[in-house]
């Protein structure tokens, strides 16, 4: 699971609505898999990236620190571009759990799989 | 007794016959000559009906009409009489076609042959007079059915016994009524019948195992039956005996022996005369077997539990010309295949009682493991959960390795949808299946979705970003996605508020201005007077073949075995498993048979299982059968969407408006846009 993928999750526990997200991420295994630079194309993910929850989890994953926000004029600044490539791109996390921060479920992370299925009594209104 | 079943061809040649026979008479009348236009009409229809062109020049090749295996003629008396004319390079002679091919050496010969056939008039062996009539070809063609071997777990063993063991058990079986009738002889519509060891109650299909008939086995059966076990014919003794009588026209509806009544093994002496039985796969293989005088037919594994057996009640079989080929399939090597009266045949079928539950590998043709109850059109949303939880989830499961396999081709006007999103898109595939629209364009960001772990792996495994979760919960937050797909999902949701809570779900998951493509499968499979890829089968591109092999044919088969099993001796009275209760009670899902119209909306459709492709994580060893052994039939839930429903889906969302909807191959499409 690439964190732009984790940047997207929420939990849907019944009730938990909005407060779902971000999910709070706990790694054992993570991998750094290459992938090939563009520019243009991080540029055009950064803002629909929820940039608080993209911080937490790279913090998480000690990958060092990501500004509070996205640095002016970012889609020209290549030193920035390349740094939120390896964040969102290359980090893959193998093994581990993804939590709902407000209901406490947890959902698995195997083989770089989040399981995000509920049971019934869980997603029944 | 029915009379023995003839081409439907047939009345239509007859009456050509008759035009013939006017024509002999020199002068016609008007109103013959009106009729002898109105005939040659009818024969140009057959002959187009039968894909075969006649040409007004001479050539090599003639086609016989009247003159076909179909029509009682045999091979025997047609080629003298075409010799006659000239040096014969080949007689074709298609099973159960009223016509030939013949091809002679020169122009001037089949010319000859024209001039001297066309009307003649011959006695086939049945004894009619039939006319011939010719026209020339240009080629003498047939297209030959594709080369299918023996059923697995199928033998055939000749001469397994001397004639004078033929003689001896034929004359253990006292046809003559018994006056206790101990050995419970029946004189069915079709056959005698009578039973040893066990009887064999046609009311249930099945023997009543704490009730041995007094007497046992035939005493002479001992001795054949310890040395067939010595000689490893068979690994059982058996000990029940259905001795069976036919007449020629004579014949048994094709049928399964019920798994939980006997063994594995079934064993059968065919005694007095030969015939030709039909084995035929769930796949609709047909496979003709000979079976000659004497032999003994083993029926093992798959063709014991898949395949049904039965014998067409006729009283001519096609078979084989030369004599080397005896026993073993009938092809359609159509250069020697001639008539075979039938004789009486007496078989001798040798079964062992099971006494545990039958635990076979085709759990859909097993009584022992049928479930309760087929499903039931969901009443409320707990039902509808549970029905999808076990005819989509859990099968597509159990089906991902094989179901993925036949999942290469991305359907074009999808692949259009993606490719003409922005560069850097975030887009999610609702229910992506393998994921073989996630890697359509590289300038998205893509995520998949499944309910089934085996598929999210194959996802993995194709490097793609995608997850396990539920199209009606999906874990993604809302407003995030700049187009979603939902491609063959929607449709095996239970209920309407369902399908409509999966699109709003959909919905959903999109920022206002983003677009989700829905495809479903749609109730009309012909559409503006063209029918679907999926009704067209076998003409198809291999891409779309492999997309649409989705169901391989295995309906059929149930409704075939409950016929062969309950219908004691007749096919009148075919019980039909998709019965609706009375009484507005819920009813019973249909089964749908693949690559026909849909008859009903909710339907369960038939996945043949094909084991040991790809990451199947249910492929264990089969056991003794071969590669290709074709596992279990597994059924899906499908609701298949009407024209205007998906549309009418969508509108009662508030928030979207549809840009565009059309018809695609059988599915019925939507582009939604969010307000």
């Amino acid at each position: 699971m690439k964190l732009l993928t984790h940047n997207l999750l929420t939990s849907h526990v019944r009730g938990v609505g909005p407060r779902g997200f971000p999910l709070r991420l706990q790694a054992t295994e993570v991998r750094i898999n290459p992938v090939e630079f563009n520019p243009d194309f991080v540029a055009r993910m950064i803002p629909k990236v929820e940039w608080a929850a993209l911080r937490e989890a790279a913090n998480t994953l000690q990958l060092g620190e990501v500004p509070t926000e996205p640095v002016e004029g970012y889609e020209r600044d290549e030193a920035f571009l390349r740094k939120m490539h390896h964040v969102l791109l290359e980090v893959d996390v193998l093994e581990g759990t993804l939590q709902c921060p407000e209901s406490g479920r947890l959902f698995p992370i195997s083989r770089g799989i989040p399981n995000m299925l509920l049971n019934d009594d869980e997603t029944e209104s | 007794m029915a009379a023995p079943r003839r081409p439907a061809e047939e009345s239509v040649v007859g009456r050509i016959a008759v035009d013939i026979r006017h024509q002999s008479n020199l002068k016609l009348s008007k109103t013959e000559k009106k009729y002898l236009r109105k005939q040659n009409k009818a024969r140009n229809t057959l002959l187009r009906h039968e894909g075969i062109e006649p040409v007004a020049h001479a050539t090599q090749s003639l086609v016989i009409a009247n003159g076909g295996l179909g029509n009682g003629v045999s091979r025997k008396q047609l080629l003298p009489v075409l010799q006659g004319c000239g040096s014969v390079d080949s007689l074709l002679m298609p099973p159960n076609k009223p016509y030939s091919f013949v091809t002679y050496a020169t122009t001037e010969e089949a010319r000859k042959a024209y001039a001297v056939l066309h009307g003649k008039e011959i006695v086939a062996d049945l004894g009619q007079k039939i006319i011939l009539y010719l026209n020339f070809v240009e080629k003498a063609r047939w297209k030959a059915l594709g080369p299918h071997g023996l059923p697995p777990g199928l033998l055939v063993v000749e001469e397994i016994i001397s004639s004078e063991d033929e003689r001896l058990l034929l004359e253990s079986v006292n046809w003559a009524e018994d006056a206790d009738n101990k050995n419970c002889q029946k004189s069915l519509k079709h056959r005698r019948v009578k039973h040893f060891g066990y009887e064999f109650h046609y009311e249930n299909n099945n023997v009543d195992k704490d009730k041995p008939l007094p007497g046992g086995l035939p005493d002479i059966c001992e001795r054949i039956l310890e040395k067939w076990l010595k000689e490893g014919y068979i690994k059982h003794k058996p000990d029940q005996l259905t001795v069976n009588q036919y007449e020629p026209g004579h014949g048994i509806p094709a049928h399964i022996d019920t798994h939980s009544a006997f063994e594995d093994e079934i064993v059968s002496l065919s005694l007095g005369s030969e015939i030709v039985m039909d084995f035929k796969h769930p796949d609709g293989v047909l496979v003709q077997v000979m079976l000659p005088r004497r032999s003994l037919l083993v029926m093992t594994g798959e063709s014991r539990y898949l395949w049904t057996h039965g014998i067409t009640p006729r009283k001519f079989d096609t078979v084989h010309a030369s004599e080397h080929y005896r026993s073993g399939i009938i092809t359609s090597d159509i250069g020697n295949l001639t008539l075979s009266k039938r004789g009486v045949r007496t078989s001798f079928t040798f079964r062992k009682v099971r006494r545990t539950p039958c635990n076979c590998n085709y759990s859909l043709v097993c009584d022992s493991q049928r479930k309760e109850k087929p499903p039931s059109f969901p009443e409320s949303d707990k039902e509808a959960s549970r029905l999808e939880q076990e005819y989509v989830h859990r099968v597509y499961e159990e089906i991902a390795g094989h179901f993925s396999s036949t999942r290469h081709t991305p359907w074009p006007c999808i692949v259009e949808f993606l490719k003409a999103l922005p560069s850097g898109s975030v887009v999610a595939d609702i229910g992506c299946g393998n994921g073989k629209y996630l890697g359509i364009n590289k300038e998205l960001y893509m995520i998949g979705c499944d309910r089934s772990e085996n598929l999210v792996a194959i996802c993995r495994e194709r490097q793609f970003q995608a997850f396990v979760g539920d199209a009606l919960a999906v874990p993604v937050r809302s407003g995030s996605c700049d187009a979603c797909i939902s491609i063959a999902v929607i449709h095996h949701l239970a209920t309407a508020e369902r399908r409509v809570a999966a699109i709003q779900e959909l919905v959903r998951l999109l920022r206002p201005g983003g677009t989700a493509l829905i495809y479903v499968w749609a109730m009309e499979q012909e559409y503006n007077n063209q029918k679907s890829k999926y009704l067209r089968g076998n003409r198809i591109s291999r891409g779309a073949q492999e997309e649409l092999t989705s169901a391989t044919s295995a309906e059929g088969l149930l409704v075939e075995q409950m016929r062969g099993e309950a219908c004691q001796d007749s096919a009148s009275s075919v019980p039909s498993v998709n019965h609706v209760q009375e009484g507005g009670i819920s009813s019973e899902l249909p089964i749908h048979t693949n690559r026909t119209s849909f008859q009903s909306q909710d339907v369960l459709v038939p996945w043949h299982l094909k084991r040991n492709t790809g990451k199947d994580k249910a492929s264990v060893s089969f056991g003794s059968t071969e590669p290709q052994n074709p596992g279990p039939i597994c059924h899906r839930y499908y609701h298949v969407f009407c024209g205007g429903e998906l549309e009418a889906a969508c509108q009662t969302l508030g928030n979207v408006s549809i840009l565009k909807s059309y018809y695609d191959q059988g599915n019925w499409c939507v582009i939604l846009q969010k307000s």
